[in-house]
């Protein structure tokens, strides 16, 4: 099946559901992706009308992670009188991670969360597209056949989709989300079973390789151009602590400049609050207005949790995430012993 | 006065790193105290802070230290099993064997950040592993990597 067909097929089954949710008073309001403002963007809505649900959409650029609005709960899902409303989330694989992961930290109660699942067919890397149109304007972005069309004024370039498609999305071993054993009713539509994930992670292997000073120089030129405008902070769906360590003053722990100690340190700390959290969404590079990868290093921190403690984020509702557990057996090589 | 040998000389004039230890109040500590009692020699370049127990030390602690141009970082803490609150230090293991796996992975030199279990009654146990974290550290030569431009 073309992409262009793939798409269609999955917006329709999304309405459909969305539909049925709403009409039949299951959920009060649904979140979803729609049109965005400007073209190669899409926004987040929230449904709660039957007649308003043809606004949503599915397209090759819906990279925002939707349960990022779940916690923190933003106060259009909060009703003055009735409290926390019962939401539809459209989920691809990562957000229904997401919602499992948050769940299994004990931030939401999936019994009031209904996921609409969705076969996520892979999300676009606006960056690369991006750099090649260069300074020229984008009008119109849609799909046809298995291509990505960008028009522009006086140009229309075409993108092989599979070539153009996010390197994490490549990986991505979960499509549609995870059925959770306790809370069989809370995924609708396209929903998988995954009991574990095989996950090969080969596409490290060659930066893994590098020499010390290689990767430093890397990492550096990568993370120099970063502005520290926290974007990535606020697209992900696991970000949601109340002070933000960076934003702590009494006392400072981390100065607030883009030199790049301060940089590294901040993804540094980042990288380590996300460690056996991280659902590879990849929304944190795709909102990086300066374009830079950050997914090289949450798949590192994917693979060290895999082979150290043999978890995987956002598959298992009842197995405690790995930095809030312990146990006797874990390896200690990196501990100084005696000769 | 003593009078210094032409060799002692030329190291005292050497590059030495400076290395903050984090020592857990129950074990390590004490175990450094047995050390200093017994006059096991170790290496005069740790600075030691008390810690009440190894889960104590933040990674921020760790990081921190580095950009405030401590040439390393050591945590030592009980054995595992032996925690006086049962589990910090497993809890801890875990944390230090991501953080350096991080930093291996971000290039910064790993071998700046030490990790060690040392009990009350091991004062030439941890003599000794001092002796050995302030080698790693001072083949490093001197933390610049977090070092600022202006």
């Amino acid at each position: 099946m073309s992409l262009e067909a793939e798409n269609q097929e999955i917006e329709d089954s999304m309405r459909n559901l969305a539909r049925k949710l709403i009409s039949e008073k299951e959920v009060d309001v649904v979140i979803g992706y729609s049109k965005g403002t400007i073209p190669m963007s899409v926004s987040p809505i929230m449904i709660k009308k039957v007649d308003d649900v043809d606004k949503l959409i599915w397209s090759n650029l819906c990279y925002v992670n939707l349960a990022k609005y779940l916690v923190p709960r933003i106060p259009q899902l909060i009703d003055p009188e009735k409290g926390n409303l019962k939401v539809g989330i459209v989920s691809k694989g990562c957000v229904g991670r997401a919602l499992i992961h948050l769940a299994a930290e004990n931030q939401i109660n999936l019994e009031n969360i209904k996921m609409i699942g969705i076969p996520c067919n892979g999300i676009i890397n606006r960056k690369r597209i991006e750099k090649e149109i260069g300074e020229r304007e984008i009008l119109e972005v849609y799909t046809s056949g298995d291509q990505i069309v960008v028009k522009g004024k006086d140009f229309e370039e075409e993108f092989l989709y599979s070539e153009y498609i996010n390197e994490l999305c490549k990986k991505c071993k979960v499509k549609s989300p995870p059925i959770v054993n306790d809370y069989n009713e809370s995924c609708i539509g396209d929903c998988q079973e995954i009991e574990n994930i095989e996950e090969d992670f080969s596409d490290l292997d060659e930066f893994e390789a590098k020499s010390s000073k290689e990767k430093w120089d890397y990492i550096k030129e990568t993370l120099e151009t970063c502005t520290r405008c926290y974007a990535c902070r606020e697209a992900c769906p696991m970000c949601y602590c109340n002070l933000c360590f960076v934003d702590q003053n009494k006392p400072v722990w981390f100065n607030k400049t883009t030199d790049l100690p301060d940089i590294i340190v901040f993804h540094l700390i980042r990288a380590m609050h996300l460690a056996g959290r991280c659902v590879a969404c990849g929304a944190c590079s795709s909102v990086c207005p300066m374009g830079i990868d950050l997914n090289l290093i949450t798949r590192k921190l994917e693979k060290i949790v895999k082979e150290r403690f043999n978890f995987t984020s956002g598959i298992d509702i009842n197995s405690p995430p790995p930095m809030t557990s312990f146990s006797m057996k874990d390896n200690e090589e990196f501990m100084l012993e005696e000769d | 006065m003593t009078i210094q040998t032409e060799q002692e000389k030329n190291e005292s004039e050497e590059w030495q790193p400076k290395i903050i230890a984090f020592l857990c109040n129950w074990c390590s500590y004490a175990g450094a105290d047995l050390a200093g009692v017994s006059r096991i020699q170790y290496p005069p370049n740790i600075r030691i802070v008390r810690v009440p127990c190894s889960g104590r030390v933040n990674p921020y602690f760790i990081i921190k230290s580095l950009i405030d141009g401590w040439d390393g970082v050591l945590v030592s803490g009980c054995h595992p099993g032996d925690c006086h609150y049962l589990s910090g230090n497993l809890v801890a293991r875990r944390r230090f064997a991501i953080l350096k796996e991080l930093l291996e992975f971000f290039g910064i030199e790993s071998g700046r950040v030490n990790f060690m279990w040392a009990s009350a009654a091991e004062g030439e146990r941890f003599a000794m592993l001092v002796r050995k974290a302030t080698k790693i550290v001072k083949a490093l030569g001197p933390n610049k990597k977090f070092e600022k431009k202006w």
